[in-house]
């Protein structure tokens, strides 16, 4: 029998407690901060200013964000099947294979607007196939998706280390990465839109229109999970598979077309940094937004309206982190790892640490304000 | 020494808005057994928590044997003397009876000397009240009954001198609930006070000594019970005049709609849960499987709607076979006209994390009614869901709220309301009125007679034998996976009982 939680208004479920969660990973991390015999305060400004505090700060941030945004949807849609996508850095990086296909047979031909729709089909098409894999083994024969996308991870970096070491690197080249890729290969910035605002971009700030391509996901996301029968299907099965059995839900076809739909989103991933800042196919360019996307999608409660957010706090540390590393020397880019995983920390796996606590806490100023939760019917 | 076990002084006790205890009071005589009644969501349960120190009373007083105690854990209530049987029982499954007994009571780090305690103390209680069981046999190996007696010992074990058991005739046959009361009556003996919390009118006449009742969270009377009637207490319970036996008129069966021949399920391990099952049920009839849980009915159930594997036979809707590969469409089945309201409705029959509105299309969501293109049609299947929730009165009637708030009752009306109103010929009902309160249980029972009425077949699968009794038109009894005889409603309780342990026809005739 467990306690019956009074259950939060919707502002403190969805504000107030990822706020503390996120609060407490600062104080936190602000004693490391302290413990290498830095001020933390100071830490802080930095980080934020380093973010925020400047049009190019800004436009890194949102470029980060980009990424986790796509990354974070992949993870939630498989969430709300039941599924752990821990493949989403695979899926990227193998969807970089996709694009590069794509961008070198038309590039040279072709603008950049006729490119960029075959890019996502491609980035997208490349994500889903590295999906299918562990998604089908799963659906038929029960190899836990976690275990099979985590490997897929190992094989996505051998053969992407194979593919532009022997296949795509140009004759004669020593860096194993693609060609430059020319005009046709290269999203347009969106430097001009922080510039609207009064705000100075440099134009090798990289925040570019796959950001908008990541919100327009995010929107078809909530359709599709909340507006769409195949949403429905999802979310059945999602929480229980014995009642989308008796619905008459297929196992296999919901478990694969999910995470079609998740290695899809995870591989646009790809255009980010590829098309729209490198414009090149580089070793490692994933750089880990499948795993951070994992934060992401939990810290956004697996919400498109969670998730957008979330990405952009991660972006803010990964741009804020880094002014932070070049500003104080004795801080280290490993340090900010640590600072990014004490969010993730607490923002995802002891999301619920404080809930009780405030929970009680509201139930005691104002039970009128919580209703109760599930209690079964042993009430 | 005081003359009450127990007494509760005005105790309170709220979740957010929603008191689910309010100015308790209740005396419970040592030596006595008192049971406690009322509707699911009276507030039973939350008392007896409280009781046992999973919850704590906002407010109140607990007195045991006349002295004031505080009882904030479970611990505190052993400590009082206060011993408990879930419904759900707290059983290592792959542990002895004995390691059972002593879970939590190991003593020192090397077990053998406590095992040895236990096993004269065991002994001593074993002849003392009659409670047998092999100290070495493991629990999953026990049939339910000896398992529940397990679950007393170890209360007894552990010195309770007062026993709470929360509604523990629910997986019983009717023989073995006979010999737990039998158990009740020389633990009375003893000195011992019992509190039967049940929902069993019929049980409460048979053992207690008192009765209090419950109703949304108040006691509403105690009665001494050779001085009350079940027509009285379940009138305290409801709150008002409730029809305990369903009036119907006579089955006029038509054309076979549904025939089952020869069907064998095995369950995931291999064993064979259906053995062997022939019978037809035909348009304007309803045919109850009585059983003990677990001698098949569930997997029957599935298999012929579809959900489960069979291993062989055919099952026939309309003269058409269904597909028992395991593989079959229930949508297509659906489509067919096979109605299902599972037992499980909290994992299967219903998505509790859903809308209310979510859960009337479970199952008919790819019904063009519910969708416009690849999109759900939220407009139609909102008012779809205002309409079942006005037509079959649940409540609250919302039909955003989340499922897991609605009460036990009303979440059963709402996979009732889905499937009847998709117009069926044949439902399959399981365990309909399971963990529902009276008044829902009337309304559920005349609208299958209903169903029936209208000409459709009806398949009820029930552990009430009661519910069996007086809603079917034949009764088919499974024992161990097999079908071991038919009788028709007018059969005797101890006959049907007889047929459910096992005992062959001849046998129980003699």
């Amino acid at each position: 029998m467990s306690t019956p939680y009074a259950k939060l208004p919707a502002w403190a479920d969805y504000g107030l407690i990822p706020l503390i969660n996120l609060l407490v990973a600062f104080a936190v991390a602000g004693l490391v901060v302290l413990l290498v015999g830095e001020n933390p305060l100071r830490a802080a400004v930095i980080l934020v200013e380093g973010a925020f505090g400047s049009g190019q700060g800004i436009a890194y941030t949102l470029y980060y964000a980009t990424n986790f945004i796509f990354t974070g949807l992949a993870v939630a849609v498989a969430f709300h099947c039941g599924l752990f996508n821990i493949g989403g850095e695979g899926q990227a990086y193998i969807a970089g294979l996709g694009i590069a296909i794509v961008v070198l047979a038309f590039d040279s031909t072709l603008p950049w607007w006729v490119v960029f729709p075959m890019a996502i089909i491609a980035s997208a098409l490349f994500g889903a196939l590295w999906a299918l894999i562990p998604a089908y083994l799963q659906a038929k024969r029960g190899s836990h998706i976690v275990i099979t996308t985590i490997m897929f991870n190992f094989i996505a970096a051998s053969v992407m280390v194979y593919m532009l070491v022997n296949v795509l690197k140009p004759a004669g080249s020593m860096a194993p990465q693609t060609r430059q890729f020319l005009e046709g290969g290269q999203l347009p910035k969106l430097g001009w839109l922080l510039a609207e605002f009064g705000l100075k971009v440099r134009p090798s700030a990289p925040l570019n229109i796959s950001f908008l391509l990541a919100l327009a996901m995010a929107f078809l996301v909530w359709v599709l999970i909340w507006r769409t029968k195949l949403g429905y299907e999802i979310r059945t099965y999602g929480f229980s598979s014995k009642a989308a059995r008796y619905a008459g839900i297929s196992e296999t076809r919901i478990i694969i077309v999910t995470m079609l739909i998740s290695g899809a989103l995870a591989g646009m991933m790809a255009l980010n940094p590829i098309m729209g800042d490198q414009h090149n196919v580089p070793l490692d360019f994933a750089g880990g937004a499948g795993f951070v996307g994992i934060a992401v999608a939990l810290m956004g409660r697996s919400h498109p309206v969670g998730i957008v957010p979330a990405a952009i706090l991660f972006g803010m540390l990964y741009q804020g982190g880094a002014e932070l590393a070049f500003e104080m020397p004795n801080i280290s880019r490993d340090m900010i790892v640590i600072i990014q995983g004490l969010v993730i920390l607490f923002a995802g796996a002891l999301e619920n640490m404080f809930r009780p606590t405030i929970q009680g806490i509201f139930a005691s100023f104002s039970p009128r304000s919580v209703g109760i939760a599930a209690k079964g019917e042993r009430a | 020494m005081a003359e009450n076990a127990i007494e509760l002084i005005g105790i309170n006790k709220s979740f957010g808005a929603v008191r689910a205890n309010r100015d308790i009071a209740l005396e419970i005589p040592r030596g006595t057994i008192h049971g406690i009644i009322g509707e699911n969501g009276a507030g039973k349960s939350t008392l007896m928590s409280i009781l046992y120190g999973f919850y704590q009373a906002d407010s109140g007083e607990i007195r045991v044997n006349g002295k004031p105690t505080a009882i904030k854990t479970p611990n505190d209530a052993i400590a009082a003397g206060i011993g408990m049987v879930h419904q759900h029982f707290m059983l290592v499954e792959n542990f002895s009876v004995l390691e059972n007994v002593i879970l939590g009571a190991e003593g020192e780090a090397l077990l053998t000397k406590s095992i040895a305690k236990a096993r004269s103390e065991l002994r001593r209680l074993e002849k003392e009240y009659g409670l047998e069981v092999d100290p070495d046999a493991l629990i999953e190996e026990l049939p339910v009954g000896l398992q529940q007696r397990v679950e007393i010992l170890k209360a007894l074990y552990r010195g309770a001198e007062i026993l709470i058991l929360d509604e523990p005739t629910g997986v019983l046959t009717p023989a073995e609930a006979d010999h737990l009361f039998r158990i009740l009556e020389q633990l009375k003996e003893q000195g011992k006070t019992v509190v039967l919390i049940t929902h069993k009118l019929r049980e409460i006449m048979a053992i207690t000594d008192n009765v209090s009742v419950m109703r949304q969270g108040t006691m509403v009377a105690t009665r001494k019970t050779s001085e009350t009637t079940v027509e009285e207490l379940a009138e305290l319970m409801v709150g008002r005049r409730v029809l305990l036996r369903v009036e119907k008129g006579e089955a006029k069966p038509g054309a076979v709609k549904l025939a089952v021949k020869n069907l064998t399920v095995k369950d995931s391990r291999g064993v064979t849960m259906v053995d062997d099952v022939s019978f037809d049920i035909r348009a304007g009839e309803i045919v109850g499987i009585a059983g003990v849980a677990g001698n098949g009915q569930s997997e029957l159930m599935e298999a012929v709607s579809g959900i489960r594997k069979a291993v062989s036979g055919t099952v026939m809707l309309d003269g058409t076979p269904i597909d028992l590969t395991g593989q079959a469409d229930p949508g297509e089945l659906r489509d067919r006209g096979l109605a299902h309201v599972p037992e499980d409705r909290h994992h299967v029959g219903l998505v509790l994390a859903f809308d209310e509105s979510e859960n009337s299309i479970l199952g008919y969501h790819d019904k063009p009614q519910y969708l416009k293109g690849p999109f759900l049609n939220l407009e139609a299947i909102q008012k779809d869901a205002q309409d079942k929730i006005e037509k079959y009165d649940i409540r609250p009637a919302n039909p955003r709220l989340k499922t897991a708030n609605f009460s036990g009752g009303n979440q059963q009306k709402i996979v009732l309301a889905r499937e009847i109103e998709q117009d069926p010929g044949v439902l399959i009902v399981g365990q309909p009125t399971r963990g529902v309160d009276v008044g829902a249980i009337e309304f559920i029972h005349k609208r299958l007679i209903a169903m029936r009425d209208q000409g459709k077949a009806v398949l009820l699968i029930s552990v009430e034998l009661d519910e069996i009794r007086s809603l079917s038109d034949r009764i088919l009894v499974m024992f161990a996976g097999r079908v071991v005889g038919e009788r028709g409603p007018e059969t005797s309780e101890g006959e049907l009982g007889l047929l459910m342990a096992g005992v062959e026809h001849k046998e129980a005739a003699e």
